[in-house]
This record gives structure tokens, sequence and C-alpha cells, in this order.
């Protein structure tokens, strides 16, 4: 057993030593291991000797005392060392089992004992120095703040210096307490450390420093608080200097250095880089600006300031106790809500409190504040002059119609008896009879007076336009029927009329040298259909016609077909049945054409221009230009000075020819297109039909004088006709005497207004 | 042949300059513009053609006077604005280099601007700062009631505070208030001052809501010039009627034990003014008495008449200043107290309220003399029988109807009459409730008469035109010039809208009427 016994020699010195500081425990822990065989009971004699060696702790002084007046020789620890390993070696005679871990034992113990050797090294170097010595004792302990409870389970307690683990001493059971507390006369005064877990014995020092403390007094008691004060560095002068060496120059001279960072400050405030601080004076803060009323000094900017306008001054209805009937319905509230808050009329909604007390703060308060200032610097601000008109100021002082009679005024007769739309009418020269025709493909001649259907007189296709002629002593009158004139004698009137006009007709006798006619004339025979409904000449022409229009003689007569081209307008003259065409090149879509009721002119109207034409010279005469972007019709007044046009573009402009190629008015009294304008052959009247329904009848009068310009005043605005499938008044003819005007429509009559 | 002219060098495009070349101009950023803009009054202007000041485009912009703009690039202001920004990079320098030193001394010498000369160039006169006084009060007014954040400051509220304080001192010291109405929104007032109306509006006294969209740097920026500007209008107008500047009570035994429990001692001098109950020391100046109106033999009728109706008016403004003088009234808990003092103590009435409530209490509810006492809600313990018992509304329609109304109708718990407001002139074709109608007849008995005359001279002018048929009219109408056309139409829109209206409000309002006198019937 070489090994064992190298351990045991090893061990010898501590085992040694441990006997040497404590002869008891040892004693005792030999008697533990011949008592009882347990590991526990080991333990206990470890920990008990751990923890006698820790009570003893306080009575080093007197024990190293003891050992410095032993002589403090070596040779006596030497001779105690010398006793131990015989001890050792009998108890690993006694048990083998037990040695290894005697030896572990060993080893911790000699851990410990290594410690404590230093200890006391450094106790006997310092052997007065108590907190020294408490030092000491804190290196033992190495586990640092850990709480001790995770040491719980095993059976050392940190480690030492020498990474060797400090074993746990050895506690007693409760009979040990027991025992301790009998027989122990320090047993009240003694606690267990936690940290290291031996039981620590207070001394007198420590229980009097615990008892000044739990009666809230000054802890220690050694040290006085009141120690008298020593004044190590004393301000008494003495009156020899320590040293005696001369004050240096420096203490002399003023300062470079501080005098160029003066300087570096003076400069600064010299150039205002720094300002000094300014003095708080006592300045009112509001002080007379208006001192004089000083009107003289305006800027110019004065003059120029547009002042913000005020804002709305609150009605009743935002009161807190508002009339009832200002207060929203149920409806109102949810429009109101569900409206933008721009739109909004209103940015509140009114309510009624019963008592002032009840009436919440208004939510939106700082809100309307905010936007109002907003307005202020926000809003461009532009001066607008406030028109305060009188709305009757602005209706215009026209002289009284009453004044301007006669012009027909009312309803007075219907001639009921067409089947559909009536496109055209015409009045007979003596203002007898009346004929007129239209889509249900008839021709009809009424008595005026009476409103009796006189004739029907059945075509192929519907009558487009019908034109009576104006000459009293032919009784004629022209049909459009699709692309034909037909043109018929009408058996009214002096008998005596009608057979010359029949004999005239008849009585003709083709020229020897017939050319190739533009339109095939045809006379129709007694014998052959329609003689007997009077149809007496029939021209063909090439293309649908649009309107025919006699010339104020009665022997010319022109058609208009807007397909033709350059064939558009066709001059026919009855007497010598000839036709020509008058323009070699179309002009454009050429609406109507007029005979200037004096001379020898031709009024073309094509969509935009009006274009007089002197038949006579063969030559352009004038270029009109109305405002109108279509124009429908067109009439000359019987002066033969200026014209009315009418446009399907609502405009009705009057012309005077000699005034300007321009209109000298544009009406727009219509609210449709409209569809005819003429005027009365005798009275200074015009009348316009349209497609909503109503004829306007304008006073028209055209002075002899020329500097005057013609007077124009609507009158009268007749209602009558129902307009159906966008169609209303279609055509207009005044009596040829009495101020009376016959209109037809689409809702398939014929009016007369008087 | 002439020099050619060329495009935008003469005329309305050199009139205006828009706002980004504004802004080069000034060298500023948008913020900084604006903040200038606010405080010189600065508005942007609506050319009357945008084609011929933006080089033909219709663009829209927005456009300043370029004189305006000229004006401002010489504002003293606008340099502080420079320093002040300067002394900004400064600061953060300091402080970024752990300077305190550098930084307490740059903080010391802070730049910092005064608005004096402002108001002095926005309105020379001091009408003019009268007549733009509406926003600047209500705004004063506003802020005065807000409470202290991190945008606003407490110095701030603070000034306000006492800027409407002092003026409502004025306003009682001068008896210059005209009308008051109780609105769902605030209170209005409205003041004479120096022949000028000025309105403002008094938030109810309550927590305001601040809301998220507001921003209050703009209000700030307002509220400096308002407070500037106030401040200078309360000093002169302090002037005029010979009061201290700033303004010292009466007296100065305020500081008993009692009335220490409401504020600290250093506000309490603030806290006893804001009470209103006290006159203002007044400047010790020799005045003459007020000018009374000379009675000059007038010549002709009309004269004579205008000036009857001169001295009719004043002899019912007279009537209205002193409409409180021999009431004395107590104020009970839960009327709005601030307001009702003020209105009170502007028509010459004494008034109290429990000393329990607020500093400043003169009587207590006790006083055997007190003539009317304002409750707002029905009364419940002691009556005194001494006494009126009213709801406050007595008080405003007193004050509107310059009379005292009969009390009958204000009693506590009773339906009060409907409060109007006293702002709305009729114009013909105006909705009028018949309570007003009511006051209407009864304010104007006198001048009816002639009234009656005039509409009976109308009357035969009226029946001439109205010969005028209907059918004449629209005729007539047709031959007028399309610009007019336009015009009419729009003014008979307007009218046909208003007439319908006012239609509305009658038929709703003879509903109601119905329904009382069935109700009444019925319970009969």
């Amino acid at each position: 057993m070489p090994k064992r016994s190298i351990d045991a020699a090893e061990k010898v010195p501590n085992t040694k030593k441990d006997t040497n500081l404590l002869p008891e425990t040892l004693i005792e822990k030999a008697e533990g291991n011949d008592s009882t065989d347990s590991e526990e009971s080991e333990y206990e004699g470890l920990e008990s000797e751990d923890e006698d060696s820790d009570e003893n702790l306080e009575s080093f002084d007197e024990s190293l005392d003891e050992s410095i007046e032993d002589g403090g020789d070596p040779s006596q620890e030497n001779d105690e060392l010398n006793e131990q390993p015989e001890e050792t070696d009998d108890e690993s005679d006694d048990e083998n089992g037990v040695n290894i871990e005697e030896n572990e034992k060993g080893e911790r113990n000699g851990g410990n004992g290594k410690v404590k050797e230093n200890l006391e090294g450094k106790k006997k170097s310092q052997p007065d120095n108590e907190s020294e010595d408490s030092d000491e004792e804190e290196l033992r302990n190495t586990i640092g703040k850990i709480p001790v409870e995770w040491y719980n389970e095993y059976p050392h307690i940190g480690y030492d210096l020498h990474g060797e683990k400090i074993l746990k001493p050895a506690t007693g059971d409760e009979l040990d307490e027991f025992l301790s507390k009998m027989d122990d006369p320090n047993y009240w005064r003694t606690v267990k450390d936690k940290q290291t877990m031996k039981e620590i014995v207070l001394t007198d020092h420590e229980l009097e420093m615990i008892d000044s403390m739990q009666n809230k007094r000054y802890p220690a008691s050694a040290d006085d608080p009141y120690q008298p004060y020593i004044d190590h560095f004393t301000s008494i002068k003495m009156d020899h200097p320590i040293s005696s060496r001369p004050e240096p120059k420096s203490r002399f001279i003023p300062s470079k250095w501080e005098h160029k960072k003066i300087m570096k400050i003076v400069r600064a405030i010299r150039n205002g880089w720094i300002k000094p601080k300014k003095s708080e004076t006592d300045k009112p803060r509001y002080y007379m600006i208006w001192d004089q009323d000083d009107t003289q000094k305006k800027l110019a900017r004065y003059n120029m300031h547009i002042p913000a306008p005020k804002m709305k001054l609150p009605g009743h209805d935002e009161s807190y106790n508002p009339p009832p009937e200002y207060l929203p319905t149920e409806d109102e509230i949810k429009a109101w809500e569900e409206m933008d808050p721009e739109d909004r009329p209103t940015n509140f909604l009114p309510k009624k409190y019963s008592s002032l007390r009840l009436v919440p703060g208004y939510n939106n308060f700082i809100q309307e504040r905010f936007e109002r200032c907003l307005d202020l610097y926000l809003c461009p601000r532009q001066r607008k002059m406030r028109l305060n008109v009188n709305p009757d100021d602005l209706i215009p002082k026209l002289p009284k119609p009453k004044d301007l009679q006669p012009f027909p005024t009312t309803q007075a007769l219907v001639y009921h008896g067409h089947e559909g739309v009536v496109r055209c009418l015409s009045v007979d020269p003596t203002g007898q009879w009346l004929v007129s025709g239209g889509d249900d493909k008839t021709l009809r001649y009424w008595e005026i007076a009476t409103e009796r259907c006189l004739k029907t007189i059945q075509f192929e296709d519907r009558v487009q336009s019908v034109a009576w002629n104006p000459s009293t002593s032919l009784s004629l009158v022209a049909v459009v029927v699709s692309d034909t004139v037909v043109i018929a004698n009408t058996f009214h009137g002096d008998k005596l009329i009608c057979s010359a006009t029949d004999q005239l007709i008849s009585s003709y006798e083709p020229p020897s040298d017939a050319k190739e006619q533009l339109v095939s004339w045809s006379e129709i025979k007694v014998n052959e259909n329609g003689h007997k409904d009077g149809s007496r000449l029939v021209l063909k022409h090439k293309k649908a016609i649009q309107q025919v229009t006699w010339h104020s003689k009665g022997d010319y007569f022109s058609v208009v077909l807007p397909d033709g081209a350059n064939q558009s307008v066709v001059i026919h003259q009855l007497s010598k049945r000839r036709s020509q065409q008058p323009f070699r090149k179309s002009k454009g879509l050429i609406q109507c054409v007029c005979f200037h009721p004096i001379k020898s002119f031709l009024f073309v109207a094509t969509q935009r221009y009006i274009r007089v034409y002197d038949l006579s010279k063969q030559e352009l005469l004038k270029k009109l230009q109305s405002s109108a972007k279509w124009i429908s019709s067109m009439a000359i007044h019987p002066g033969g000075d200026n014209i009315i046009v009418g446009s399907y573009d609502r405009r009705l402009c009057w012309f005077d020819i000699d005034l300007s190629a321009y209109p000298y008015k544009t009406l727009r009294h219509h609210k449709k297109a409209v569809r005819q304008v003429t005027y009365h052959q005798r009275y200074p009247l015009f009348a316009s039909c349209s497609d909503d329904g109503t004829v306007i009848i304008c006073h028209g009068m055209v002075y002899s004088d020329l500097m005057q310009n013609p007077l124009i005043v609507p009158v009268k605005l007749l209602r009558g006709h129902k307009p159906t499938e966008n169609l209303g008044v279609l055509d207009c003819a005044f009596h040829p005497s009495q101020p009376w005007i016959f209109t037809c429509g689409a809702d398939s009559t014929v009016r007369l207004y008087i | 042949m002439g020099k050619l002219r060329k495009k935008g060098e003469s005329g309305a495009a050199t009139l205006y300059i828009a706002r980004n070349q504004a802004l080069n101009k000034l060298q500023l950023s948008l913020p900084d513009f604006r903040r200038l803009c606010i405080l010189k009054g600065i508005y942007p202007v609506e050319p009357k053609n945008k084609k011929k000041v933006n080089k033909g485009s219709s663009a829209n912009r927005t456009y300043y006077y370029i004189k305006d703009i000229q004006w401002l690039a010489h504002e003293p202001v606008l340099n502080k604005f420079r320093e002040f920004k300067s002394f900004l990079k400064k600061l953060k320098k300091a402080i970024g280099k752990e300077e305190p030193r550098t930084a307490e001394k740059l903080e010391e010498n802070k730049p910092v601007y005064t608005l004096d000369h402002i108001v002095k160039e926005r309105y020379p006169t001091f009408i003019d700062a009268i007549r733009d006084l509406d926003d600047a009060l209500s705004m004063v007014v506003l802020f005065s009631s807000l409470p202290q954040t991190d945008k606003i400051e407490g110095k701030v509220v603070k000034n306000c505070k006492r800027l409407y304080v002092e003026f409502q001192h004025y306003i009682i010291a001068s008896k210059s208030l005209r009308k008051v109405f109780f609105s769902i929104k605030g209170i209005y007032y409205q003041a004479e001052i120096s022949g000028h109306p000025v309105t403002w509006i008094t938030p109810h006294s309550f927590c305001q809501d601040m809301p998220a969209d507001v921003d209050f740097r703009i209000m700030l920026t307002f509220i400096e010039f308002y407070t500037t500007l106030t401040g200078f209008v309360n000093f002169k107008l302090f002037n005029t009627v010979n009061l201290h500047y700033p303004p010292k009570l009466t007296t100065t035994e305020t500081t008993s034990d009692n009335d220490n429990s409401y504020c600290q001692e250093s506000e309490l001098e603030s806290e006893g003014l804001a009470a209103l109950s006290r006159s203002l020391l007044t400047v010790p100046k020799e005045s003459g008495d007020d000018p009374v109106i000379d009675e000059f033999p007038l010549e002709t009728e009309t004269e004579d008449e205008q000036a009857q109706k001169a001295k009719n008016e004043q002899e019912s403004l007279d009537r209205l200043l002193n409409l409180f003088s021999e009431c004395k009234i107590f104020l009970s808990r839960e009327v709005p107290r601030e307001s009702l003092v003020f209105i009170i103590r502007s028509f010459g009435g004494e008034v109290s309220w429990p000393s329990s409530l607020a500093l400043g209490s003169s009587f207590e509810e006790t006083d055997e003399t007190i003539t009317h006492q304002i409750v707002d809600r029905p009364l419940q313990g002691h009556r005194f029988l001494s006494r009126y018992y009213i709801q406050p509304q007595w008080m405003a329609d007193s004050v509107n109807y310059r009379r005292l109304l009969p009390v009958e109708d204000y009693f506590p718990g009773v339906d009060l009459p409907p409060h109007l407001s006293p702002f709305v002139k009729e114009e013909e074709g105006d909705y009028i409730p018949p309570e007003r109608q009511a006051m209407l007849e009864e304010m104007e008995e006198e001048p009816i008469e002639e009234d009656e005359k005039e509409e009976a001279d109308d009357a035969e002018t009226k029946t001439e035109t109205a010969t005028m048929t209907k059918e004449e009219r629209n005729l007539a109408k047709m031959v007028m010039p399309k610009k007019n056309k336009r015009l009419l139409d729009k003014i008979e829109y307007s009218k046909r809208k208003k007439a319908s209206q006012v239609k509305k409000l009658q038929e709703k309002r003879k509903a109601i009427d119905e329904q009382k006198t069935a109700k009444k019937i019925k319970t009969k």
C-alpha cells in the first residue's frame, strides 16, 4: 500500500495541525469514528470539527498568545505532527472501507488546513487586527452571492483558492442542539452563518452593537462619533515657511495667455460677436400707438386692401331654444347627415334645449375657428361689386301691345279634316279660301269663314308644298307632290275667272322652235284622270321638290329641289311653259327661294347664307350672312328691303338688306326649331311658327325714313297646336287683307287666329 | 411704327406674382412665408383675368399682389426669422458639442421680435383696428378657454385670459354691449365701439374638444398677432374711458382670509379682475359731461323727422344702458356665471353669487334687497318671497328687446318662449317667426304709421307697375339681351328658392300651432 502511505504522509501535517488547533474535536472525531460506522457520523464529526474550529476562531488570540508564550517552537508542532499518523494508521487499520473517503476528507481538511496555515501566518504578523481577521474569514467564502440553498444537496459549500471543495461543517442533530442548549453557556450568543454553515459565537462587542441597533442607536459603540477634530492641515500661518524657496516670477507677472483669452473676448464684444445680456427694462408691453388720428399717412396699399368678409351672424336656428319650426324633422336630419359636409347648407343641426344648463359644449368650435383662420390667409380675395338690381328694371320697357293693335290674339276657327300632318297651306289672294295639303296625300280647299271643306283632291303622294297664284286674274294653285308640280284650277271665286284660267291654259300653243326642256310640261286633257279635280298641268322633275313659290305677278314660279345639284332651283314661266335653271353650279344645299315683290330679284337661302341675284342682269347682288346654323324658311317684307329668316336652331333673323349683310336683329323666342316665317302684306306684322307648338306674332314696323331702324316688338304668343312626334306648327300664312293668321300643324288641324 | 410691346410687361401681368415666385423672391420656406403672411395680413388675390396674368394659361395658381410681396421683403420680422434660424443652428451645435455655457449665452441672446409696428401698419387708424376686432376677439376668447398642452403654452392662455378680462372691463365701463345671443355654439355678444359693431363668440364653458386635424401652429401664429392687436386696442380703449391700464380695482381690500382659499396670493389680483364684480380705478381727469344733443330749430319736415328718429334711438339706447340699474341680481349655481355677470354689469346692474362658488361675490343670498335671482333648475328648498326667480334667458331677451320683459314667462320650470337671434335683419320676403313679428311691432309702434303711409305710396306705384300682365312680361323677357336674361333668371331662381323655404317654415309652424291648440282643447 505505498500509495496509501504516501497519502497518509501527505496528510500528516494537516491533521497534525488540526489537532494542534482543535484537540477536543479530534478526540470527538475519534470517538465518533469508533462509535459509528456510517458516513453520516463521519460527516458529523467533520462538520463538528469545522464548526469547532470556527467557534474557536474568536479565541484565536488567546490560543495564539499561548503558542507565542510557548515559544512558538515548530518542534512542538512537529511532535504533534508525528503523533498524528499513528492515529490515522489506526483508523485505516480499523476500517478499510472508509479509508478512501477519509482520504478525501483529509484532502479537504488539508485544503482547509492550508488556508488556516496562511491565516495563522498572517495572524502572527498582525495579531491585533481583528478586521483583517474577518477579511481572512471572508476569503474562505468563495461562493459569492449565490443563494446558499443551491448547495443544499451537496456535501460541500463553495470552493477554496485552489479550486477544491470546501466541505460543509457537520451539524448536530436535535439532541446535540438540545444538549448544547442545556450545557453550553454561550448557546444564547451562538448564531449560524448561512454562508459558511458555521456557528459563530457573538462577542460582547458584537452583542452591544446589535443591542444598540435594535434600540435605534448609533451602532458602533466603540467608535465615538463625537471625537475631537484633528486639524491635520492647520489654517494657522506658521512663522517659518516649510520651504525657503523664493516666490517664482510668474506669480508677479500677468499671464500672457490669460491676456490673450481676455482680448479675444474683448474683440468679440467690440465687433458685436458676443452681445452683452440685455437688461430687462420695465418698458410697458402696450402703449399708445394710435396717438393722434393720423389719417394723412396712409399707404397706397391701404386702398388696394380688400377686407375679409365678416363671419355670418347667427340666425334664429342657431339659438339654444329656437322657434319650433326651425327644428329639423327626422327626414331632414337624415338628409343632412347623408350630405357631404361641404354641401350642407348649415354646419350644425338646430336643436332645442329646455334650459340653458342642458346645452352641451359645441364640438366643432375649434374646427370652425381654424377654418376661419385658413380662410383669412389662404382664400384668394376679389373685390366684387354686388349688383343690387331690381329685377323689374332688367325687363325692357316695350311699347304696350295694346297700342300696336291690330294683330291676331285669339284662336277663332279650327279646320278639321286632314288625317295626318298638315304640311302646307296657302290663302287665296281675295281672302275667301284656303288650301292646305298634308301627309294624308290630299289637298283640301276650305272656306275661311265657315271652316267648311269645299273640296278634297287625292294625290299619289303627300303634298309637300302648295302656293296660290297671287294674281287675282287667275284662279290657279301650284301643288308639289313628290317630284311633280301640279298646276290646278281652283274653281273657287269668280266663275269667269275660273273659265278664263282654263281657257288660258288650253289655248297654249307650243312654239315652232320647241327645244328640249329641262322639265316635261304635260297638260291634262279634259277626259284625263284628274281633270275633273282641276289639275291642268303637270311638271315632272328629276328629283323630289321641297318648295314652290310664285312671283308676285303670277306668271313665274320657282321650285326648289334640294337634291338637284346644279338643278336645285328651277324657274318656270307659266304663259310660255318654259323652264330654266338660273345657276350653272350648286352653291350648297338650297333650302328655299323667294322672289322680290317688285324687282326681278331672286333670294336663295342655303344652309347659312342668303344670296340675292338679279335675274335680269344675271348677277349676284348680295350675300347675307345669318348667324343661324341651318336656315329653314325665309320671307320678304312687302317693301322689299327687309327679310326675315327662320332657322332650325331656334333663331329668327331680321335683315335690313340696305343696312348690312348681317342680321339687324336676332330673336330667339322659340324653344324649338322655327319652321316657317311670314310677313303680313298690309299690316306691320310678321309671324314665326315653331316645333314647340307656338306661333309668335311680332310687330315689325319698317319706317320710310331710312335713318330710322325698324321697330320690332313681340306682341303675341299664340298657342293651340299640340306638338306630336316632335313636330309642332309646320306652316303659317297671314290673311291677305285682315290681321288674321292661319296655321297648320302636326296635330292634323288648320287653325285661324284673329 | 411704334415700339413693339411685349406680352406680360405691362398691365395686369405686372400686378400679380404667383406664390412660388414669391417664395423664390423672398428666399423663404413655405411655412415661414405663410407665417409672415398671417402676421402681415397678406392674402392671395384673384386676378380679374387669369389668362392675362399667367401668359395665356388659365391654370389654377395662387396669386399675390406684387406690391404686397415687395412690402414683405422689407419686413424687419423677416430678418428676425432668419436670425432665429441661425440661432437655432448655433444652439444645436453648442448642445451637440456639450458646451453648456455657450448654449446658455446663446439662449440669453435669443432673437425676439415684436409685432407692434405691424399693428400700426395694418391698422393706420384706430377705427381700422376696431373693424377687424371680431376675429381677434373670438380667437382670444377661444384660447383663454383652452387647456395648456404640449402645443399651447400656458403663457399664451394666461395672456389671452388677461386680455379678454381687460376688454370685458372696458365694455362694462363704457357700457357698450348691445346684443347677447345664447346659441348652441356658444354665446354671441355684440358691442358698439366708436360706432362700429364688434361681434364675438365665447364658447360654452366646457372643456374643449381638441381636434386632431387642426394645425395649432397656424392658430398660434394668428393668436400671436391677435394678442398684440387686442392689447393695443385695450390700451387705447382704456385711455378713452380714463381707466388705468393695466387695470386696477377700486378697492384693494380683497385679501381677506376667505378669498385666499380660491387661488394663490400671486394670482389674487388677476382673479379679482376676472370676477368682473368691481369697477376699475379711473385716471383722475377733469372730464366734461357727456355731450348733450343740442336742439336746433329745424326748417324742413324731413330733417325734423330724422332728428326725431335720432332722438328716439338715443332714448331707447339710454333705456338699454340702464336696463338693470334698478335690479339687484343674485346668480345661483348652474348658470353661466362669467357671461351673466358680464351682461348684468354692462347694463348697470348689481350682481353677486354664492361666496362658495367663486371669488368676488359682493352680497349673500340672504340679502333681502335682491330683486331677481337667476336659477336654471326647478326650485327646491327655501324661496324668498321678496324676489323673482327667473331663468337666464330672461336676461338675454331683455337686452335684445331693450326693456325688462315680464318675468312670468321665464319662471323656473316654465316652457320658455323661443330665444330669437338679435342679429337677423329681416328683408323683404324673409320668414319672420311670429314671436319676432310681435317683437318688431312692439319695438316700432310709433314709426309704423309713417311706414303705412309709405306703403300706401308704394302700393300706388305698384298698381301702376303691376298692370304689366304676365303675358306682357313674358313677351318683354323674350326681347332681353342674353346677359340680362341670365341675371334675371338667377334672381328669380333665388327668389323662388327663398319663397319655397319660407313657405315650408310657415307650413311647419302652422302645423305645430294647430297641434298645440288641439292639445289645449283636449286638456280642457
